[in-house]
Formats: structure tokens, sequence, C-alpha cells
């Protein structure tokens, strides 16, 4: 698959799983993309942890204000309705409860619901921000990612790398299928037509149960 | 009272091996011009606590890239290569801690606390040596407060007794490092006179600012 059509394969699922009137964190780099997907009749209020909900698309070329920016320093726009506070506040909400969802990307994640997103020791540490918070308040935890690294396994029986965050993954959604975090393991329940049920086993190290009910992976 | 001094005078007030807390995220809302007297000056051995260490090129970034760091404390820093150099090289410290817990932990720090309860960490490298505690049923770990000998911190508007407003994104740590630090100096992107901004939206209180300082960035 092209490497935009894989992105945008998991962006659109990901929006699929947002429900009415949600309260999103969405990570930086590919789980940005979802807010270009959302349904039509679907509203969600999107948060960016640096200290607002109500946050909008980039603005126009001309149009940037340096003092609105989101969580990677990129120049966006706040939405009507929208409200500002400071980090106290943007980790009361994620903390307590309060987040419906959050999304991130991976560099490892495991059977267990173990995420591993943060560093690599040695190689590249560029510290967890906001993500442990997220991954420990938010009320849903959907992992989105391409399903290998150039190949190599990322969804694994058992995170090396240091975790984020232990047991807290829901759902794993990536360009070959959507996987359910379950105490007996992850179980397959949309295969991407593009792929076969041997295909996405060979790319997984974790064990896959595949589901009585297996469905066509949707993107809309 | 007016507590409206020049950057030089500021400048005066800062050593080598000071712990100095920074607002910003990301060198949004961050008082360059306080940085950059501070490079100006070039004081060494400084501890700094700051959500980021931003760019090379802005905000925190600039100290380290100008060696004047010995630790950080801060929960992200991959923005900024030249603190990863430094850390592989084994030239600078860099404590990790996650964002919602260091602003709770400067947030314990101004007001008076021994600490804060947190779930976020457990079962990660963040829990090692930490102490667990179990409220309801639930484990959490104790997280220690934390203050510094100064921080500076960055208003859009603030009056000259100290009292700031923050727009936008720029608020971020400012408000909380204002209450956890020995010497509170605001950069100001505008002073205004005492009484010209509305009671109802100061967000960080003069009564924390011990000194505003004119600055020509906050972006």
């Amino acid at each position: 698959m092209d490497k935009n059509l894989v992105k945008e394969t998991i962006a659109r699922r990901v929006a699929l799983e947002m429900n009415d009137g949600d309260l999103v964190n969405l990570g930086i780099g590919l789980p940005t993309l979802v807010a270009n997907f959302i349904p039509k009749d679907i509203n969600i209020t999107l948060q960016s942890e640096n200290g607002f909900v109500g946050l909008g698309p980039a603005p126009l070329k001309g149009e940037e204000d340096k003092d609105l920016v989101n969580a990677g320093s990129q120049p966006v726009t706040i939405l009507p309705g929208g409200a500002f506070f400071d980090s106290l506040t943007s980790f009361a909400i994620i903390r307590g409860g309060h987040l419906d969802a959050t999304v991130l990307g991976a560099l490892q994640v495991d059977e267990k619901g173990n995420l591993a997103n943060w560093m690599i020791p040695g190689k590249m540490v560029p510290g967890m921000g906001g993500a442990m918070d997220l991954v420990t308040g938010a009320k849903r935890v959907i992992v989105a990612m391409v399903h290998t690294a150039k190949g190599a396994h990322k969804i694994l029986k058992e995170c090396n790398l240091p975790l984020t965050a232990a047991g807290k993954v829901d759902l794993i959604i990536t360009e070959m299928g959507v996987m359910k975090v379950t105490n007996k393991g992850l179980l397959l329940t949309e295969l991407n037509p593009e792929f076969t049920v041997e295909d996405i086993k060979k790319a997984t190290d974790a064990e896959l149960i595949i589901s009585y009910d297996l469905k066509e992976m949707r993107t809309s | 009272m007016n507590k409206v001094i020049d950057i030089e005078k500021f400048s005066n007030k800062i050593k080598d091996g000071m712990t100095i807390m920074i607002g910003g995220f990301l060198g949004n809302g961050t008082p360059e011009t306080l940085i950059d007297a501070i490079v100006e000056k070039g004081v060494k051995n400084l501890t700094i606590i700051a959500n980021d260490t931003a760019f090379v090129d802005k905000g925190i970034g600039k100290l380290i890239v100008n060696k004047q760091v010995k630790k950080v404390i801060t929960s992200h820093i991959g923005t900024n290569k030249e603190t990863g150099r430094q850390l592989n090289a084994g030239e600078l410290e860099v404590v990790l801690v996650p964002q919602g817990t260091l602003a709770e932990q400067v947030r314990a720090g101004g007001a008076g606390l021994g600490g804060i309860l947190t779930p976020t960490g457990l079962g990660t490298i963040v829990e090692e040596n930490k102490q667990k505690i179990v409220v309801d049923g639930k484990e959490y770990l104790l997280e220690t407060p934390i203050r510094a000998d100064v921080a500076l911190i960055a208003g859009s508007k603030v009056d000259k007794s100290g009292n700031a407003y923050h727009t936008k994104s720029t608020r971020n740590f400012n408000p909380l490092m204002a209450t956890a630090a020995d010497l509170v100096v605001v950069e100001a992107e505008k002073v205004v006179e005492i009484g010209e901004i509305d009671p109802d939206v100061v967000m960080t209180l003069g009564i924390f600012v011990d000194f505003v300082v004119r600055g020509e960035t906050n972006g």
C-alpha cells in the first residue's frame, strides 16, 4: 500500500470510533489526521494538552497567531465554544477521567495492552510529554499506527522497550486491521481486504485470536 | 507598588548554580527576553525546570545550546537535538517527568503541600525509587513537591504590580510556576498601569511576583 493511503486508511477507521459529544485528545502525527475524517453527523471536541479545548484546523496562510499553537508547536485555531486554561486544568481533564478517548502512536504495543512510545534507551529519548497521563487517564486508549516498522514487529507478546503505561490500551488500529485488547489476548475484529489472515499473522508477533465474526475493515 | 525593573537589574540577580523554573510550552509563552539576558551573562551550572527544552534557537533551548545547564527536569526533550546530544555525551543530566506530574509537583511546591498522589507512571520506570500509597484500594505514586530559586514567566499583559494576563495558549505552566520560587520575575509583552487589568481576568497574581521586565517576544 502507498504510504499516504496507509495513513489515511488508519485515520479513517479511527474516526469511526468517535461518538457524538466525545472529548478527545489526538496525538501528534498520524493521530492528528483523524480530525479530517470524523463523520458529518458526529460532533467531537478536541483537547490540546498545552491548554485548550475546541481545537480547530490550521489557520489560513497569513492568519497564524503566534499565541495560538497546538502541543506540537504548530499554528492552529480555536472553535466557538472553546476555552483556554493552564497546565493544571489541562491534566485534570486528562488524568481525571474527563477524556472519552485518546489516540496515540506506538513504538510497541503488546497483547496485555501495554504501550511503549516514549523512548529507545541509548538511541532516542524524546521524553513522555503528556503521553503517560493521557494513557493513564483517558476512558479509551486507541493506538493508531502502521502495523510494522518496515517489516519489524511492533505488535508483540510483550513489549521490551520502557512502557508508557501498563495494561491501558483498548484498541489497536493499523492499515491491516482492527484488534481489540481482551483478557484472553488480541482479538482481530476487522481485516483490511487488501490482506489475508496469514499476512496479518505474519506481521504480528503477538498471538491473534480471529473473531468468529471477522468483518471487512471499514473506512467510512 | 511599581515592580518594573530593567533587564540589567534582572541579569544581576541570576547567579551560577541557581535552580530556575521557566514557563512556556515549546517556546510558546516563554520569557525570551529574560532567557536572552541569561545567555548573554553566561552563568553556568544551572538547573532548569520546564515543560520541555523547546528548540535550539528558541526558548529554553538557547540555554542548553550555550552549555549553561547541568541538569534539566522536564517532560520532553525531543524537539531539541542538542539536549539529546548532551544527554548521550554525559554532559547534561536529564530527569524526565510526565507532564501532568510535573505540573502538580510545581503546584505542590507553591501550595505548601508535601506532595501529590498520581496513578501516572505506575508499571513504568517512572515508579522506580518512589513510594506507592494505596487509597481506597487504588494504587498511586507519591510525587514530591518542586520549588526553585527563581521562576521566570511570560505575560501578555502585566500591570506594574505584577498581575498578569496570559493570552490563548501562552498560559500553560506560567501561573503555577509563579507560586513555587523564592524570586519570581514576569516578562511582560505589554506593561499597563495598576488597575488596567480587570481583576476578573488576572491569571497570575501580582502578590506572587517580585519583578516585572518589559519584553519584546512572547511567542
